[in-house]
């Protein structure tokens, strides 16, 4: 790589100016970061400059250095979303700099580069430069890319506001019809102009001669009644299959971003879902698609309409007095200001009880579930009152759009009446001048009662719109959401995988937390490693990476000496058998459950899974067999049987890699014997990693990984870490004294006949 | 010395705290934590040492000696980081994502709002706030923010 030829270009604009650090002849800026925080915690300016000789912390105040010596270490860590630099020798500590968690990557790379050149100090060499890296997240851009992929990503997409415009991508595939559709519009709404434009004639040459005098032109009467019945027909045949046909395209439209939310729902990560709650989610993808759909096939065309007719209107009313015609549409701009002026406050009053309805929800989605525990602790009228609370509150949301929505029809009608009043006085006074004669005036008052009429539901569009656009606007959050766990845009093909892991110096952290950091682990094909510790130690987290629930933060992890970022997710985790504490059975026959991960699985290969998974015979004696329903509505099975179906349904898939996660926690010991049984016939010659909480599960592995927050501690057969002493001895002995209960023989409600 | 109180607290080289019981046991580094950072400031405040377990319970900061109450105190204010929105000074727009530029006890800040329901409502009138960055903002009473600062929140609320 070619590094920037003057010493300071790589840094940021603010200080590469006015205060440009003191560098020496020949030297150079090796790495920076940015801090915008000071020791005390206060938002403040600062940056720290590592050259080859010496770190540097600038602040507006003026520069500070520390010429690079043996012993010298720079210390990270970070806390509740903020970094701490600190400088220390081995008796005391030099300097501190904080920062927040914004500036992390930078923070973490400046102290890789530090530790590169000390260990290049002690050596007498040069330390090596870090790859180059975005000057904005500090990650490291991949060879042969100026811009950072991460940032670009970061970039705002189109304009949000915008949310109803780009519904359009999923009308595409109507266009024909949409077309069909719009030509029938202006079709059909011609034809509702033609019966006003017939009471002129009907008036002038039939009904103000027989006044005068003359008898009534039978011919001519019928002729024109003829027209006003013709008209009639042909606009409702018009009509009728224009609302046909855009009914038709719009229900299309709906269900197709419907099942596209639903799809993309599904491409991502867990992470996700974990932020988000089930309750909103489903109001999301329910409710908004369908209020979009009803605006789309009801509101918006009858707008359109509305807009054809008010132009064709207009043209017709010019055409017949230019000055009559124009106090007639007088009133049309003082309701466009209205509509506009009452329009933001519409929108954000209807977002508003948007998300109030969500939060409605959300609380269902909440007790729901947890309706034992509601029960238990005899709490129904706090939740009663929860319920209340959030009901009261969208009340009161409601009310406060209500007051503004419920005055602005009624003034739609008023200005209508005085527009009618307006044109009357005029037409009156245009009459007795001569100017126009009744037949005029009464096609005028003809068309504008229509035209006022229209202009009151136009602007029932105000708030419908509103409401669509808030709609499409939570639909396109989920729809603009990038997985966290992105599909590589060239996967490696994965022919067959023999199941060695390697895990290298990965890191993760949740949020601000760092859940695990500096794992480096190698795990042999057809290994079984179990993984222990405490709770919160970070076990399931692990296993969560190996499986690419989530990505490292750092680090990385290789199935067969291939990164797994770089692999297809769907094709990686068909060698991927998981076994979660909880099993989770759908809705549906027990075949179908085993034949989860493999549809097209034959009865033979389902019965064998289920064989092996000691579940076959229970399953007999259950009163459909294989064909009886399980899962939410369905037969009640017990944890222990529910387990063996979820094995049964890791087995079916035969998979390279196991993952057991806590498989026996949750069942009873004799259960947990069965299951045992169950889980060794599914271990043989598969990698396997067993995450448990109670040591005597773990009997088979052949090597033990001791975690303790975030970090192995020790890893070695049982008899080599009791030898030991450490921290697997503690955790062992703590249960065989049975002083640990959790997971220890205290669950006794695993026998339980509970529902899926 | 302070007399009779069980311990005494000291800062090392390394500026970390130093816990030193009085019955003459080894000292111990030890880093103050906050219970309920929210509800209680100055009360309930754990001394955890470097294995994560509780060394000293402190029920009320008031309980302490001074020099060791100044340490704690001290040591917290560098620690505890939840800048507490003081106005609202603008943000980039209504649309989430969205960059919200505040006034806070601990200077003027940006804060990058990921998604409406990063605003958390704790009580009717305390919101806490995640920034994308994973930095907490708190609001401790909504009725002594200002109108425009009030206004820009319901937009969100």
């Amino acid at each position: 790589m070619t590094f920037p030829s003057h010493p300071l270009s790589s840094l940021p604009d603010t200080w590469r100016g006015q205060a440009a650090p003191p560098l020496a002849d020949g030297e150079t800026v090796c790495a920076w970061v940015e801090l915008d925080l000071d020791t005390d915690l206060h938002y403040a300016q600062g940056i720290l400059v590592l050259t080859e000789t010496r770190l540097l912390a600038g602040s507006p105040a003026g520069w500070t250095g520390w010429p690079l010596r043996e012993g010298l270490r720079l210390a990270l860590s970070d806390h509740a979303g903020v970094v701490t630099l600190e400088l220390v020798t081995s008796h005391e500590r030099q300097a501190l700099w904080r920062t927040t968690m914004a500036q992390h990557a930078g923070a973490v790379r400046l102290a890789e580069q530090f530790d590169r050149q000390r260990e290049a100090l002690a050596e007498g060499g040069t330390a090596a430069r870090l790859a180059p890296a975005c000057p904005r997240c500090h990650a490291p851009l991949p060879p042969g890319e100026k811009h950072c992929p991460a940032c670009e990503a970061d970039a705002p997409v189109a304009d949000k506001e915008w949310a109803l415009l780009r519904l359009r991508r999923f009308a595409r595939p109507y266009r024909g019809r949409l077309l069909a559709g719009f030509i029938l519009t202006i079709l059909s709404t011609a034809a509702t102009l033609v019966p006003p434009y017939l009471t002129m004639p009907l008036m002038d040459d039939v009904l103000i001669p027989f006044q005068n005098g003359k008898p009534i032109d039978y011919g001519l009467a019928t002729l024109y009644l003829s027209g006003l019945l013709g008209a009639a027909l042909v606009a409702w045949v018009l009509g009728w299959s224009r609302t046909y046909i855009l009914a038709w395209v719009s229900e299309r439209i709906g269900a197709d971003l419907r099942t596209t939310a639903y799809e993309h729902l599904q491409q991502l990560s867990l992470e996700y879902f974990g932020g988000k709650r089930t309750g909103d989610l489903m109001a999301r993808i329910g409710n908004e698609t369908d209020r979009i759909c009803v605006f789309l096939s009801l509101h918006l065309l009858d707008f359109a309409t509305d807009v054809l007719m008010i132009l064709m209107t207009a043209g017709i009313l010019v055409s017949i007095d230019p000055w009559l015609a124009l106090v007639t549409l007088l009133p049309l701009p003082f309701i466009a200001w209205l509509i506009h002026l009452v329009r933001d406050k519409l929108r954000h009053g209807f977002e508003k009880v948007d998300r109030n309805w969500a939060e409605i929800t959300n609380v269902l989605a909440d007790t729901i579930p947890g309706i034992r525990v509601v029960k238990a602790f005899a709490q129904e009228k706090r939740e009663v009152a929860r319920f209340r609370e959030a009901n009261n509150h969208n009340l009161a949301v409601n009310d406060k759009v209500n007051t503004v929505w419920s005055m602005f029809s009624p003034t739609v009608i008023l200005l209508t009446e005085i527009g009618l009043l307006v044109v009357w006085i005029f037409g009156i006074w245009q009459i007795a001048n001569h100017h126009i004669s009744v037949g005029v005036l009464a096609a005028f008052l003809a068309y504008i009662s229509r035209f006022y009429l229209r202009l009151d539901s136009m602007s029932r569009i105000v708030s419908v719109t509103q409401k669509a656009a808030a709609g499409a606007k939570r639909i396109f959050d989920i729809l603009d959401r990038v997985s966290s766990v992105p599909e590589p845009a060239n996967p490696v093909p994965l022919a067959h995988v023999e199941g060695r892991i390697q895990i290298r110096d990965a890191a993760f952290r949740y949020g601000t937390r760092a859940v695990l950091r500096g794992i480096d682990l190698d795990i042999q094909p057809g290994e079984m490693i179990g993984l222990v510790g405490h709770s919160g130690s970070g076990k399931s987290t692990l296993v969560n990476l190996i499986c690419r629930f989530y990505d490292v933060s750092q680090g990385s992890i290789m199935v067969d000496g291939v990164d797994i970022r770089s692999l297809s997710i769907p094709e990686y985790r068909h060698n991927i058998g998981v076994v979660l504490q909880e099993p989770f059975l759908f809705f549906g026959t027990v075949a179908e459950n085993i034949a989860y991960g493999k549809p097209d699985a034959s009865r033979e290969e389902i019965v064998a899974a289920a064989r092996a998974a000691h579940a076959h015979e229970f399953i007999l004696r259950l009163p459909h067999g294989y064909d009886s329903l399980v899962g939410e509505r369905g037969q009640a099975l017990s944890g222990g049987e529910r387990q063996r179906i979820s094995i049964a349904r890791a087995l079916l898939i035969d998979p390279r890699i196991l993952i057991l996660d806590e498989a026996t926690s949750s069942v009873d010991t004799s259960t947990e014997q069965e299951i045992q049984k169950a889980l060794d016939n599914l271990v043989q010659g598969r990698t396997t990693i067993a995450v448990a909480h109670r040591l005597s599960t773990l009997r088979r592995a052949d090597r033990l990984v001791v975690l303790d927050r975030g970090r192995i501690v020790e890893q070695g057969r049982h008899e080599e870490l009791i030898a030991k002493g450490g921290a697997y001895y503690r955790l062992h002995l703590a249960q065989t004294r049975q002083l640990d209960p959790p997971g220890s023989d205290s669950n006794w409600d695993g026998d339980d006949e509970e529902q899926a | 010395m302070t007399t009779g109180f069980p311990y005494t607290l000291s800062r090392n080289a390394f500026g970390k705290l130093i816990y030193t019981p009085a019955d003459g046991s080894p000292p111990e580094e030890v880093v103050p934590v906050r219970a309920f950072p929210i509800h209680a400031e100055s009360e309930d405040i754990s001394l955890v040492g470097p294995g994560g377990h509780e060394v000293a319970w402190i029920s009320n900061l008031a309980d302490l000696p001074d020099e060791a109450r100044d340490l704690v105190r001290e040591e917290l204010n560098h620690r505890e980081f939840m800048p507490e929105i003081q106005r609202i000074v603008g943000v980039s727009g209504y649309v989430t994502p969205t960059t919200w530029t505040v006034k806070t006890n601990r200077g003027e800040a940006r804060l990058w709002l990921k998604s409406e329901q990063d605003i958390r409502r704790i009580s009717m009138s305390k919101l806490l706030i995640s920034d994308g960055h994973g930095v907490h903002f708190l609001i401790r009473d909504l009725e002594r923010l200002d109108r425009t600062s009030r206004r820009i929140l319901d937009r969100f609320l």
